[in-house]
């Protein structure tokens, strides 16, 4: 009786534990497909579009993170394959420079402009 | 002269601006994939439609030749339009063409092979479409060349017409 209480705790834990890391690893994809571009629809995500493509890429992203993978080494992979445009949030690359630090310019210049207004009413 | 200067400043920003924006007009908003690629093959594991026998991908691209991959399916109609240039393709020697059939019945791919020929000396079955992502397609049909180092070199996504196959027989001459 003690030995199949002992087993039924273990199975009990043993099955939570599986159950939680495949609740994390779903929650893990749903965020990496939300950040994908569908490339041959217009203007959705992978999470959203029920293309032939869109559900190869699901069932991708699914089986690289059922074998370790993390999601920058998803983004890695897929970037790898179809470029910056296939990811919303492109990193920081000598491509991308003025898309990141073009906003910060033009906020840094517009202070400024203000401060430099408010000086000169003064 | 302070002020003069603050003017220049602000006007360089400005044709700075302008240039980029101005610059991006000409990009068109619709996603056109790069052809000249560099990228190692994928490694891989596949069943072959013929023998439904598992097969590893670098016995697939085992010679020293160049490589067609094909993406292709018996519900593509584009396909069908293609499938006599492979065919001429086929008879290159210099060149293996390996087809990947894409997410279709396959007693309907084997009924068009029957039907229109088959130019593939291997072709693997992609249920799923998830071996066409590892190659890095958007659908089909689309054809790859890779070379004798085992890299994709050329990506052809669409029907492949005459132009690209005197372009594909020029490389692999």
């Amino acid at each position: 009786m003690k030995v199949l209480k002992i087993f039924l705790i273990v199975f009990l834990l043993f099955g939570y534990s599986q159950l939680k890391s495949d609740e994390k690893n779903y929650e893990l994809k749903n965020k990496i497909l939300k950040n994908i571009r569908c490339l041959i629809c217009q203007g959705q995500s992978v999470y959203d579009s029920e293309s032939d493509f869109a559900s190869s890429i699901k069932l991708i992203v699914n089986k690289k993170i059922k074998e370790g993978m993390s999601e920058d080494e998803v983004y890695k992979f897929l970037r790898e394959k179809y470029g910056d445009w296939v990811i919303y949030d492109p990193e920081l690359n000598k491509n991308t420079y003025i898309l990141w630090l073009l906003p910060l310019l033009l906020f840094v210049a517009g202070g400024a402009i203000i401060k430099k207004i408010l000086i000169f009413k003064k | 002269m302070k002020n003069k200067i603050n003017l220049i400043i602000l006007l360089i920003f400005l044709i700075f601006c302008f240039t980029i924006f101005y610059k991006g007009l000409d990009n068109p908003n619709i996603y056109t994939p790069k052809t000249n690629i560099q990228r190692n093959l994928p490694i891989f594991k596949a069943k072959d439609f013929i023998t439904n026998t598992n097969i590893d991908s670098a016995k697939v691209f085992a010679k020293d030749s160049y490589y067609i991959v094909n993406i292709w399916a018996s519900w593509c109609i584009p396909c069908r339009k293609e499938h006599p240039l492979l065919m001429e393709l086929n008879k290159n020697q210099s060149i293996k063409l390996v087809g990947l059939n894409y997410r279709d019945n396959l007693n309907n791919a084997m009924k068009f092979i029957n039907e229109y020929g088959n130019p593939y000396t291997q072709i693997l079955i992609d249920k799923d479409g998830t071996l066409a992502i590892e190659f890095g397609a958007y659908g089909v049909p689309e054809t790859f060349l890779i070379d004798k180092n085992k890299k994709i070199i050329k990506k052809f996504v669409g029907p492949i017409n005459k132009k690209i196959l005197e372009e594909i027989k020029l490389i692999v001459k």
